[in-house]
């Protein structure tokens, strides 16, 4: 009978039919397609374009009335610092640590008023104008074009108004949270508050005026400082209940020095899904947002900092003498802002939020078990989907293929026509990859590749039709082999870290590629245990979700069928006869990670003292390298990253082959597992099994 | 068929009931006797006179008054008139005969729901599409021999197949009828059900007790997997007082009474339970302490598992009852809560002791206004916090008020209207209340006119605190009405492809907010995510306040048009919502019970050891399932 009824009903439409987007968009993201090349992503527009043409300062005056979040809201600072000073939580902690201490109750309370002082932000829509007006006349100078994909923008303009929303945006620069801003202030976004390192602090007229554009600053460190914890998750948590403004926070913690994403970090995540998972709000958007630069600011900072070089301490001066950099080219900004991810359907079937019921919600609690995992998961999918949706340059490409020429032990470089021809075919397989490149095809391949290699001039060389690394130096007659050696490093790694950026594309074939390379034999179930071997091995160095082993392998198998390189059936896995260059380069891509494995496990066997140290054994480790590289054992100077030595340790840490000595005179003190160090060292040099590798972990 | 099988007992009966009421009259008359109501026997060997009202409200025979296929009256129901007006008919309501001018647009406006389309209910129920009774020969046999009266008519048995879900409802008013009883019985008192008990387990037939049938939660639906005879002991005869202790303000009570015959026959002695779910109308006695019942006015009189001094309940292995009317005892664990919240699955309650009150000399209603349902919760919380909640405190949101506000019925003089023009004017514009944020708490204060005052004027004082301004009397009484007529507004609504019913939970204060907020958003979230094609109407009331926390009730419904299975996305929208409620921290249910609705959750509330113990209860008192109803475990 009910269809008897069936009237037409297309011009019925809900009220508030902006609602649904941000929820659709949110389960595709949850169970996307498997195949990458049905991936569909949104068109860019230059808002420099706009810029160029009109005044200014005009634009940094104009009217700006963002949209707001439909709920109660607080607008002013003032008011959220005394709801987090007068909130239960707080008063809770501050309790218990007066007992605990003895120190009476108003002094820890004025201590942690002190606290929000040095934390807290103090927007002032007139810093934000000043910042619109400067940052658009830099950016003019320095970019080309900031690319930004408006659909995305549109679906942040709804999602803010329905749901508190955390914008998670990648991290490569110091760039990128002015750029936020930037593009927030001018789509008339509500203006987020950043989560921003102490260290920015140290830079007094820059500092302050970061935070009157909305930031706030957290200590690097506060371990143990119950009250510290207890302000700062309060201050956040309050700013997402009343939708005061969207938070902005970096999962990977700190800028990616070499272009790969870092391994997130949970601690705010965990702050901002807490009034979800307690009821607080009915739900939380999080928007990861890919920023991919042509040409990074900090390119060859990052690559003597890898060395070894420290960073240079943020200060207002040393900001100034960048200003050489105003005069350079540094190609286009991609911005990216992804589909909102709904930490309701995330948290569907994962989480019970009951258990949350039965303590008073104002006592801190560990996160459990099953919302630590569910937390962690929900971050490497967000990382995933920075990285998904990061632009790739042709440059990065050519970058790839550069340092595999440069490493195969062609000094002389390639010649430019085959260096194109390369760079089409990994175009090609790229794309068939599912990749998110930006190969302007309506022009000639070889103009495309030419102006990439100028623009990157400072790292390579055309002459004579012959493409290679900038590697030589002006003869400077005093510099011993060891700087010699150094200063060739420092391009090679600002060039990886271009050729870092198309990693995860690639990784898991590539970890494929690795394994049938490894393994005795082409049994599938040989592969696979391969596979998993370097899929955990290398789990601190690349974003690997925890659990996806399965997926990840079946993804690799299903690329590789794709383009042909592979034929897979129920028990085997056999090489393609038209597959040998894809699987060749998918091999070397990861080659360089694996020599630097095997170096760190070697060196640890060979040349580890007793009394190696966690702090002295980035500059043992570098030493050891540096030798076989001299004495011509080791092909790859990008093995010197600290980065790479570092993920290295984390994964023998992890895996029990290093341990960390814990209490008594030798503390800190790295205590070293030879048998097993030996053993890893083999497996990843293919000269063991996975399956006796694994037992011997066992 | 077997259509008038009653038994020989009808004659019998009517002269058993003239006598009844003869000597009724004569014992209401002389006032200032201690006992008003004195003992009685079961009246098959009764020779002992006793009182009862000769109004009985709830006749044998259902049909003769109610609706087959919604609720309450048949006399009774919303319309829209020729000219296109809301009316309620019939004369039993304050409402009735009255034009309701506001309905329509609100209908409208809220559902999209147009007079264009109706969606017209099956007008007469189809005996030929009841499914043949299975009678167990031998049993029927011998229950002819008791005399007790039964019937394996298709009305009679359809009647008592279903309680109010929505789904049950709806079925019915397309004409579907699934598993329905083989056979009513009606036992007239206490020894009845022990031998109609004791018939089913020599026979191995299923017993499912039947009071006012206004259950919602599937309790009254016949698992259709059961294969014996599936008797409905309709406890509706069973309706006497059979004595009131004015000493120790008690009454003994036939369980099948119903709440406004109960009050009804007390009130004629000058007493009440004060006991009034708003089902009152129709449930019955029994089926309270079978489902944990919860008045309107629990903060005077209790809930009524306060209410109870003694309970008898006939079960397969024999009578179950306390050997006192000590006001508390420490024996252990209670066995009354083995009983209360058994929902038919243990056996019948027969007769019980409760707790009476002097009716109160004086009843007040009263009505705040709040600029927002954040401000009246924090109200709501600070009167509970200080103990001094009225008889009724009850918080609308927005929603809700706007509801309330459209069952206003006609006013007669212009002069009211303009009074009316006038209020509104001065809480929107004069005090700035926002009228989509703004929301009202009704009460209802009872006790002596002295202390009334006193404690509304508390009550009133602690309201302004949280920006609460007295919106009169008026508004309280309506928002009482509103609860009566619910039920027959939602046939209305299914007249015009409206679905929705109500469901409720309890949950601690500082969670209340946020349940009620997450648990209106899940739904509308819940039904453009079906496909719904209109905005739904998700509401929510604090009803009950506590010490600890609070009831809170949720309406919610949507129109249907466009929806090829409406039930089903009704019901899947109804379970995404209790699970908001238990991931909230709210309880499965504060008073509707589990019944086979919410079976699924039971374990993960009260634990698998806690199962146990129900079920190890159940597999003593009922090893054979002969109270097969499948409620709750």
């Amino acid at each position: 009978m009910i269809s008897a009824f069936l009237a037409p009903i297309s011009d019925w439409i809900y009220l508030q039919c902006t609602f649904r987007t941000p929820v659709l968009l949110s389960r595709k993201i949850c169970c996307q397609p498997r195949d990458p090349m049905l991936k569909k992503r949104d068109d860019f527009v230059d808002v420099l374009e706009e810029r160029r043409r009109s005044s200014d300062l005009r634009y940094a005056l104009r009217c700006y009335s963002p949209v707001l979040y439909k709920g109660p809201t607080t607008s002013k600072a003032s008011e959220l610092k005394t709801m987090v000073l007068q909130s239960d939580q707080l008063h809770y902690v501050v309790n218990q640590v007066s007992r605990e201490s003895g120190v009476p109750l108003d002094d820890v309370q004025a201590e942690a008023s002190v606290i929000l002082e040095e934390m807290a932000h103090r927007l002032q829509l007139s810093t934000v104008r000043f910042f619109a007006f400067t940052l658009s006349k830099v950016f003019k100078a320095i970019f080309r074009s900031i690319c930004v994909n408006e659909e995305g923008v549109q679906r942040l303009q709804q999602v803010v108004q329905e749901h508190p929303v955390v914008l998670l945006p990648s991290h490569r620069s110091y760039m990128d949270f002015l750029l936020m801003s930037y593009l927030m202030y001018t789509y008339d976004l509500p203006l987020p508050a950043i989560a921003a390192g102490m260290d920015f602090m140290g830079m007094k007229v820059v500092g302050e005026m970061l935070r009157m554009s909305g930031a706030f600053f957290i200590r690097r460190s506060f371990g143990g400082d119950k009250l510290y914890w207890a302000v700062f998750s309060e201050y956040v948590k309050t700013m997402l209940r009343n939708g005061f403004a969207p938070l902005e926070f970096f999962l990977e913690g700190t800028r990616s020095r070499t272009s790969k994403s870092l391994t997130p970090k949970l601690g705010l995540l965990n702050i901002a899904m807490d009034p979800f998972l307690k009821g607080e709000v009915f739900d939380v958007s999080l928007v990861p947002v890919s920023i991919s630069y042509e040409r990074v600011l900090e390119e060859t900072l990052y690559a003597r900092e890898l060395l070894g070089v420290p960073k240079p301490k943020e200060s207002t001066s040393g900001l100034f003498k960048a200003r050489r950099v105003l005069s350079e080219d540094y190609g286009s900004i991609h911005v990216y802002f992804g589909p909102p991810v709904s930490v309701r359907s995330l948290a569907e079937g994962r989480v019970n939020r009951s258990q949350f019921s039965l303590t008073p919600r104002h006592i801190p609690r560990r996160p459990s078990e099953d919302v630590h995992s569910f937390v962690n998961d929900a971050a490497y999918r967000l990382v995933r989907a920075q990285e998904e949706n990061m632009v790739l340059k042709p440059w990065v490409l050519l970058a790839s293929l550069l340092l595999q020429n440069q490493a195969a032990g062609q000094n002389r470089g390639v010649p430019l026509d085959e260096l194109i021809q390369q760079a089409v075919w990994l175009r090609d397989l790229c794309r068939q990859f599912g990749a998110f490149l930006h190969w302007p095809d309506h022009i000639p391949s070889s103009e495309v590749v030419s102006s990439s290699l100028s623009l990157h001039g400072g790292l390579v060389r055309v002459s004579e039709d012959r493409v290679y690394l900038a590697l030589e130096q002006e003869p400077h007659c005093s510099l011993t082999a060891e700087e010699e050696l150094l200063s060739q490093a420092v391009v090679v790694l600002s060039c990886a870290s271009y050729r870092n950026q198309v990693l995860h594309v690639f990784l898991r074939p590539a970890l494929l590629a690795a394994a049938i390379h490894t393994a005795s034999s082409s049994q599938k179930q040989e592969v696979y245990s391969s596979f998993l071997f370097l899929r955990n091995m290398f789990s601190n160095e690349f974003i690997l979700c925890p659990g996806a082993a399965v997926q990840d392998f079946e993804e690799a198998c299903y690329l590789l069928t794709k383009v042909g390189a592979l034929h897979i059936n129920q028990h085997k896995v056999l090489t393609a006869e038209r597959g040998h260059r894809t699987l060749a380069f998918l091999t070397s891509i990861l080659d360089p990670f694996l020599q630097g494995y095997q170096m760190v496990c070697s060196f640890l066997c060979e040349d580890a003292t007793q009394a190696l140290t966690e702090r002295r054994f980035v500059p043992a480790v570098q030493a050891f390298i540096i030798k076989h590289l001299l004495k011509g054992r080791l092909r790859y100077p990008e093995v010197l990253s600290s980065d790479l030595q570092r993920n290295a340790l984390a994964a023998l840490l992890r895996l029990g082959a290093v341990q960390k000595v814990q209490g008594g005179e030798e503390s800190g003190t790295l205590k070293v597992n030879r048998i097993m160090l030996n053993s890893l060292e083999d497996t990843l040099g293919g000269r063991l099994s996975t399956q006796k590798a694994l037992r011997a972990h066992l | 068929m077997a259509s008038n099988s009653c038994g020989g007992g009808s004659d019998r009966q009517m002269a058993a009931q003239h006598r009844l009421s003869v000597i009724a009259g004569h014992l209401q008359r002389p006032s200032g006797s201690n006992t008003a109501v004195l003992a009685v026997d079961c009246k098959g060997q009764g020779s002992k006179p006793f009182v009862s009202s000769e109004k009985r409200t709830v006749p044998r025979r259902r049909q003769e008054i109610m609706k087959w296929n919604g609720w309450g009256y048949s006399d009774s129901k919303f319309v829209y008139n020729k000219k296109g007006q809301a009316e309620f008919t019939g004369k039993r309501y304050k409402l009735s005969g009255m034009i309701i001018p506001g309905l329509k647009d609100w209908m409208e406006n809220t559902f999209g729901a147009t007079l264009q389309h109706k969606a017209a209910a099956t007008p007469a129920l189809n005996s030929s599409a009841v499914p043949p009774p299975t009678l167990n020969e031998a049993f029927v046999e011998e229950l002819k021999s008791t005399g007790v009266p039964f019937s394996a008519d298709a009305e009679d048995r359809v009647f008592r197949a279903h309680g109010h879900c929505l789904h049950e409802i709806f079925a019915l008013r397309e004409g579907k009828i699934g598993r329905v009883p083989d056979m009513v019985v009606w036992p007239n008192c206490h020894s009845d059900v022990v031998k109609i008990v004791e018939l089913a387990c020599k026979h191995n037939v299923c017993l499912i007790p039947y009071g006012g049938g206004t259950s919602v939660s599937s309790a009254l639906e016949c698992p259709p997997e059961e294969t014996r005879s599936i008797i409905s002991l309709d406890t509706s005869q069973m309706n006497r007082i059979l004595w009131i202790d004015e000493k120790n303000l008690t009454a003994h009570i036939e369980a099948g009474i119903i709440g406004q015959d109960l009050e009804n026959l007390l009130n004629e002695s000058g007493y009440c339970t004060g006991h009034e779910p708003d089902s009152m109308e129709f449930s019955s006695l029994g089926g309270w302490v079978a489902t944990r019942a919860s008045g309107m006015k629990k903060n005077i009189y209790g809930n009524i598992e306060d209410l109870v001094i003694r309970i008898k309940m006939v079960t397969p292995q024999g009578v179950i009852e306390k050997s006192c009317q000590g006001p508390r005892m420490s024996t252990g664990p209670d066995i009354h809560h083995f009983i209360m919240g058994s929902e038919g699955t243990l056996g019948v309650i027969t007769e019980v002791t409760m707790k009476i009150r002097p009716v109160p000399e004086y009843q007040k209603y009263g009505s705040v206004v709040f600029p927002n349902f954040e401000q009246g919760v924090a109200c709501l919380r600070e009167v509970a916090r200080q103990r001094c909640a009225p008889a009724s405190i009850r918080l609308m949101d927005n929603e809700q008020f706007k509801f309330g506000h459209a069952l206003k019925p006609q006013v007669s003089s212009i002069f009211t209207s303009f009074l009316d023009g006038l209020k509104k004017f001065y809480i929107t514009k004069f005090k700035g209340f926002d009228p989509n944020r703004l929301c009202v708490a009704t009460l209802l204060f009872e006790g002596n006119r002295e202390k009334v005052l006193q404690h509304e004027k508390q009550v009133y004082d602690i309201a302004a605190k949280f920006g609460g301004l007295a919106a009169g009397e008026d508004n309280g009484q309506r928002g009482y009405m509103l609860t009566f007529v619910i039920a027959y507004l939602r046939d209305l609504g299914m007249d015009y492809f409206v679905i929705g019913e109500s469901f409720e939970t309890s949950v601690p204060w500082d969670r209340v907010l946020d349940i009620c907020r997450n648990v209106k958003a899940r739904i509308i979230h819940e039904c453009k995510d079906k496909g719904v094609q209109f905005p739904p109407l998700s509401t929510c009331r604090v009803t009950q306040t506590y010490d600890a926390g609070a009831c809170v009730y949720f309406y919610f419904a949507f129109n249907y048009r466009g929806l090829s299975d409406p039930v089903h996305v009704y019901e899947q929208v109804e379970h995404a919502a209790r699970e908001e409620i238990l991931a909230n921290g709210g309880s499965l249910s504060h008073h509707h019970g589990v019944g086979k609705l919410r079976k699924e959750w039971m374990r993960e509330t009260v634990s698998s050891v806690g199962m146990g113990m129900l079920q190890s209860v159940k597999d003593y008192v009922d090893p054979n399932n002969i109270f097969g109803s499948r409620n709750l475990l």
